[in-house]
């Protein structure tokens, strides 16, 4: 596959390479032998206690479908969250678990193929969102996400992912945005939106107390989310910049499953803020970099990260209970969308409800909210492959009639990747409604400042 | 030596040594495997008994997944607890785990017993039917989940054949026809020697996973 031909698709309403005229779904001239190895050898190499530990308690109970929303979308089995990763649980039966050695001698689990694993490239990057909705059903708690996650890996090594994650995975680790936000791209755009909005940002400053972080989603497609994380920070008196060598916070090595890819951005961003003498890295409203950095990005460093990650939306929350932000009131009924890492993944459920609690809004929760939430269907990369765009509608179809059901004014997130997932589904469907931004809103609400910026600084965990 | 000392005697030492070492074995080969450091930092200081509460909060499916799986939890519920009442609540079965332990205790009353078998019975058979019925189950059913099934099933057919014999003790040493109760013991010394390899071993590995997954979703302030 040539990688320097996938041109971006960059007027859609959602943001991936542009339809290939032939897909390329394996990577590399490889044998199929050596792919297989490749497969393996990944898959042992990060296959720790807790991985063996929930490939050997599941029960085949059949419980997690039920969370699933492709599952639940089409009622194809093939969709049950632990079936996906089926070739796994046979290599690991085979190869490293406590009696791989009777699996092997009476050959009562084949080994895996490749045809296998290209059968199974739709279930775990297709039909898989890495939401963690399973979870929540299952009785022994198994969190198949994660291993989805290695399965992923796997994948990658074996050079079996879906044409389009590859695409941008690979251009994010080349250009250092998947999507064409370059550093060149953002420093205009910077100068562009402090000129047309008249807002005050900052850019390369060498200290600052937060380093702000964007996502190529929202530089690209919402750049007004830009605009409103400046006039947050400037209106809480915080020295902030944002680094041109390390901005980027989606993480498509992450989702596309190349642990070096995974790495690499996350290092740019851990370096960026130590470079600055960062005391908070601010994420934008993203769901899986929040995942990549905040919970991920210290176990890559190896270390202890010497700075705090917040999400924007903890950062909001935080600076409201401490008085830095003042919002103003918002006569309005609002659906809330959960972002599945940040919110049943990340643990900072409260913290958007903190901030629409000080928004004064009328809180409407869907049926299944917080951790249940259901997902929007566009995460873990699934919105970049083309091809699963008929499923992603399916279960885009439950999120949306959620949504309808509250019959909210308004519908929020704080997650952009969510946010084209519901422009792109919403547009698919005709919808009568579109999903806006939390931080965005907030940006709108900030009343006037009448006194200097307190001098607190960030303590308290949101 | 006949048919019932052998049950008694060396199979009945062969199963439990299988069991126990087989279970140490399966846990080793788990637990032996690289535990990676988890640097980052928690949102949760402490993180006291979240083990613990995702082994009791998992007991109980949250509500909006009930309605799906309401009728194979029930179902689940009913055969586990008829089973504890059978092999823990049985005069006989008290009779022999107090001659390997020493320890006893009451046995259930006798309608109790009725009622506990007859959950394992119908329970383990809409078991079966639903995993033939269910694509999804269908689906994801291997060797292992039809296997243990008639595993557990057979030290309850075996007991219900000893059931009808009149024995003059709750543990006869030479009773009138020993066949059915080596028979019956034996089937169970399977039931030990099956469930370390088997999915059986979700008996002692929920408390595990769940607890894994509790401590680390407490970690990051999540919900489980």
């Amino acid at each position: 596959m040539n990688d320097t031909v996938q041109t971006l698709d960059a007027c859609g309403t959602r943001l991936t390479v542009e339809k290939p005229a032939i897909r390329y779904d394996r990577q590399g001239d490889r044998s199929d032998a050596e792919r297989i190895a490749a497969a393996m050898n990944a898959f042992g190499k990060d296959f720790g206690r807790t991985a063996a530990l929930y490939l050997e308690s599941c029960i085949h109970c059949g419980n997690c479908a039920q969370a699933c929303h492709f599952y639940l979308a089409t009622r194809d089995p093939k969709y049950t969250p632990i079936w996906k990763l089926e070739p796994f649980k046979q290599a690991y039966k085979r190869e490293a678990g406590p009696f791989a050695w009777l699996y092997r001698t009476f050959d009562l689990k084949p080994a895996v193929s490749v045809d296998q694993l290209q059968a199974w490239q739709e279930l775990l990057y297709d039909a898989c969102t890495m939401c963690g909705r399973c979870t929540m059903a299952c009785p022994m708690g198994i969190d198949i996400a994660s291993l989805v996650g290695l399965a992923r890996h796997a994948m990658f090594e074996a050079g079996l992912v879906p044409h389009e994650l590859w695409a941008v995975a690979e251009r994010a680790a080349r250009e250092g945005s998947p999507l064409g936000a370059t550093a060149k791209v953002l420093r205009e755009r910077i100068d562009w939106l402090a000129d047309d909005y008249d807002v005050e940002m900052h850019l390369d400053e060498p200290a600052a107390e937060v380093l702000v972080t964007f996502s190529s989603i929202e530089i690209m497609k919402y750049p007004e989310s830009l605009v409103a994380t400046a006039r947050l920070l400037n209106h809480a008196g915080y020295a902030w910049t944002v680094c041109s060598a390390g901005y980027e916070a989606t993480n498509f090595g992450m989702m596309s499953g190349n642990l070096a890819w995974q790495r690499q951005a996350t290092l740019k961003l851990i370096e960026a803020a130590i470079a600055c003498n960062a005391k908070v890295l601010v994420l934008p409203e993203c769901g899986h970099a929040y995942m990549a950095l905040r919970w991920q990005g210290a176990n890559l460093l190896g270390r202890p990260l010497p700075f705090r990650v917040l999400h924007i939306s903890e950062f909001v929350a935080e600076n409201i209970a401490n008085g830095r932000i003042r919002l103003r009131k918002v006569d309005a009924s609002v659906a809330f969308h959960d972002p599945c890492q940040v919110s049943r993944r990340g643990g900072a459920t409260s913290a958007p409800r903190a901030v629409l609690a000080a928004l004064g809004v009328d809180l409407r929760e869907t049926q299944d909210s917080g951790a249940l939430n259901f997902c929007c269907g566009g995460g873990g990369g699934v919105i970049a492959n083309r091809r699963a765009d008929e499923l992603r509608y399916g279960a885009f179809r439950i999120k949306m009639q959620q949504i309808d059901a509250t019959g909210a004014e308004m519908a929020l997130t704080s997650c952009a990747n969510c946010r084209q997932s519901f422009d792109d589904g919403g547009a698919h469907f005709h919808w009568d409604r579109s999903m806006g931004s939390l931080l965005e809103l907030c940006a709108e609400r900030l009343e006037e400042r009448v006194a200097a910026a307190g001098k607190q600084g960030l303590t308290a965990d949101a | 030596m006949g048919l019932l000392e052998f049950a008694r005697g060396p199979a009945l030492w062969i199963a439990l040594a299988v069991f126990v070492l087989g279970t140490i074995w399966r846990l080793h080969g788990i637990y032996r495997r690289p535990l990676k450091p988890d640097f980052s930092e928690p949102r949760a200081r402490v993180m006291r008994g979240a083990g613990l509460r995702a082994i009791v909060s998992r007991m109980w499916h949250h509500r909006t997944f009930r309605d799906a799986t309401i009728v194979g939890t029930l179902n689940a519920y009913g055969y586990h607890i008829g089973l504890a009442i059978v092999f823990f609540g049985f005069v006989p079965h008290i009779a022999f785990i107090g001659r390997l332990t020493g320890a006893s205790w009451p046995a259930v009353p006798g309608w109790l017993f009725v009622a506990g078998v007859a959950f394992v019975f119908i329970g383990l058979l809409y078991a079966l039917m639903v995993r033939l019925t269910s694509p999804v189950l269908r689906l994801l059913s291997n060797f292992d989940d039809y296997a243990s099934l008639v595993v557990v099933l057979l030290p309850m057919l075996t007991g219900m054949a000893v059931l009808s014999l009149s024995l003059p003790s709750p543990y006869p040493t030479t009773p009138a026809s020993p066949v059915p109760v080596a028979i019956h013991l034996m089937s169970f010394e399977l039931l030990l020697v099956w469930l370390p390899f088997s999915k059986l071993a979700h008996a002692f590995l929920v408390f595990a996973s769940r607890a894994t997954t509790g401590v680390a979703f407490a970690r990051k302030g999540a919900t489980l």
